[in-house]
């Protein structure tokens, strides 16, 4: 009951910017617009609420659907001890999203992991390059059109 | 100077590459890559059922696979809605104990060899070959066990688990005290642990630090304890604290902690509800059942080869939960009723099988290194649209560049080690 008020609570605060919430399978999800990523996450983070964890980060292909690409980021607030799930819509054209990099540390690693994977760029990452695939990668392999076998090309050997 | 530490060098848990920025012995600087054990375990699962895709799952930490099979199934039954059986949900919390304890187990062998403890590696390599019996007997595999499936586990514990679960207990509770005595005040070991890599509180919540490496910071967070799941609210365990965040309290709450698990194991084995079937039991052959059938039902069990998967049919309903949409029938129904037959193909044929209800869920479980958890979006079809998992030690790794920088190259060895870095986890 208490983590519906939360999100009651939230989306009152901010009317214009929270698009959805529900709490599908007991999981709270709040869905934002994607510049206010920031600053909901810098007002979650601190009090009342305290979700001082960032437990996860990641990106789902919605092939075929506009927007494209959703932004999916788990929130753990260790006080209270509850989850928060924020999803932020992004489209194929202009695949930028704010770098959570200024708030929490681990999210150096886990948006490279998604820019990686996704090719979603993170404005204000201070070092966004791949971290699993090579340099040299063509493509992101999670995105749906990417063939599960496609092959890639042979890079030269370093002199 | 500039040294390369990996991917392939012997303190190097898997392959992970260091780039160390030197001054004489002192890091400057450092870059971790990682990467080398990419498999796309997330693209693979999308293309399969999920039914299918439990394997992999035993080849993401693979010191303690039961505790990733119970990560990724118990996210499908939340999804799915799905009651399991008190005794599977003991089976299920003994299981990643065992799973933990071995976890521990590999991890501080690895670190103390590493320091020169040589027979502390030995010490605990015995313990944890009498874990492994133990799954071994009950999952068929020591590491790629695929035991814990969707509606409960795969089969009943071995008749003479108890015996083999005891003895382990009492050996790994005899390695523990061993290992107590031989590195808690021993000088080597401490000069290299005590203090080194310091992390406080605040910034390992920063770092999203799970398990034993965050409790070593003092902060009280377990997923056992903060969201119980199977039938952990209903053992008592304590969850072991450290004060500084150095080497040596990351190796102290491991080692506390399995003495936690063994403290659980013991209770669970004790409450564990009794089978309600007898464990060998006469039947009637297959051939002969079918023979019978052909005129009636035949009333008498039928006895399969108990090399035969599944031929346990009266035990499936003490380890599985009897929804035959979500279950793989026992092999005798589908051996000889033409229901058990079309139950089966119906589970098997592409497009039927399992199918969860639209959406997304997140779910975690405390694995060995800390929350494992894994996000799956359906939609509505026989494989996932998106699997996503969170490894907890991809979050531990990312700190390390923090924690070496401005050591000796020599603490760079017990701080990796104590991270418990496991690439199958880390590269998915």
């Amino acid at each position: 009951m208490e983590e519906k008020k939360i999100l009651e609570e939230l989306a009152q605060r901010f009317p214009k910017s929270i698009k959805e919430t529900s709490s599908l399978f007991g999981d709270e999800t709040l869905v934002i617009e994607r510049d206010f990523l920031l600053e909901l996450a810098r007002f979650l983070k601190n009090k009342p609420y305290e979700y001082t964890m960032l437990l996860d980060l990641t990106c789902v292909d919605y092939l075929g659907q506009e927007p494209r690409f959703e932004m999916v980021y788990h929130l753990f607030s260790l006080p209270a001890n509850r989850r928060l799930r924020i999803k932020v819509r992004l489209k194929e054209n202009d695949l930028a999203i704010d770098s959570l990099t200024s708030l929490w540390k681990n999210a150096n690693w886990l948006e490279r992991e998604v820019f990686d994977l996704f090719g979603v760029h993170f404005r204000g990452h201070p070092d966004l390059k791949r971290i699993f695939m090579y340099d040299g990668f063509e493509g992101f392999p999670l995105r749906k059109d990417y063939p599960l076998r496609k092959r890639q090309p042979r890079i030269p050997l370093r002199k | 100077m500039l040294l390369n530490m990996g991917p392939s060098h012997p303190a190097m848990h898997g392959t992970i590459r260091i780039m160390l920025e030197l001054d004489g012995e002192r890091i400057l600087n450092s870059e971790v890559e990682v990467g080398y054990l990419h498999r796309g375990f997330e693209k693979t699962c999308e293309q399969r059922t999920f039914f299918n895709l439990l394997p992999y799952t035993d080849r993401l930490n693979y010191v303690s696979p039961l505790i990733n099979n119970l990560a990724y199934v118990m996210t499908l039954e939340k999804m799915l809605g799905l009651e399991i059986p008190e005794r599977a949900q003991y089976i299920r919390v003994i299981m990643s104990e065992l799973s933990r304890i071995s976890d521990h187990l590999t991890c501080l062998a690895a670190m103390a060899m590493e320091c020169g403890a040589f027979t502390v590696f030995l010490y605990k390599m015995k313990a944890r070959e009498f874990i492994w019996d133990v799954i071994e007997y009950t999952t068929g595999a020591r590491m790629t066990t695929s035991y814990i499936r969707i509606g409960g586990v795969r089969a009943d514990f071995h008749p003479d688990y108890q015996e083999s679960l005891t003895k382990a207990i009492a050996e790994t509770r005899k390695v523990l005290q061993d290992v107590h005595g031989l590195l808690d005040k021993n000088k080597i070991f401490l000069n290299r642990t005590r203090d080194v890599a310091l992390m406080p509180a605040e910034e390992a919540l920063s770092w999203g630090w799970t398990g034993p490496c965050l409790r070593s910071t003092g902060v009280y967070y377990d997923v056992r304890k903060a969201h119980p799941y199977l039938v952990y609210d209903r053992l008592a365990f304590e969850v072991p604290l450290g004060e500084r965040g150095d080497n040596f309290d990351r190796y102290m709450v491991r080692m506390k902690e399995m003495e936690q698990s063994l403290r659980i194991i013991e209770q669970a084995m004790k409450k564990i509800p009794e089978t309600s079937h007898r464990v060998m039991s006469e039947g009637i052959e297959p051939v002969q059942a079918i023979k019978a059938s052909r005129r009636k039902k035949p009333k008498e069990r039928i006895e399969l080869s108990p090399n035969l998967e599944g031929s346990e049919k009266e035990v499936y309903k003490d380890i599985m939960n009897p929804d035959r949409r979500f279950v793989v029938p026992p092999k005798e129904d589908t051996y000889t009723s033409i229901e058990g037959l079309i139950n089966h193909f119906k589970f098997f044929m592409k497009g039927h099988g399992i199918r969860p209800p639209q959406g997304e869920v997140y779910f975690s479980v405390e694995g060995g290194n800390g929350e494992l958890g894994f996000y799956i979006v359906s939609d509505g079809t026989d494989n996932p649209y998106r699997l996503h998992l969170r490894a907890p030690c991809f979050h531990v790794v990312s700190a390390l560049e923090r924690l070496i920088k401005g050591r000796y190259v020599a603490d760079v060895i017990p701080t990796f080690g104590s991270m418990n870095m496991i690439g199958g986890e880390l590269d998915r």
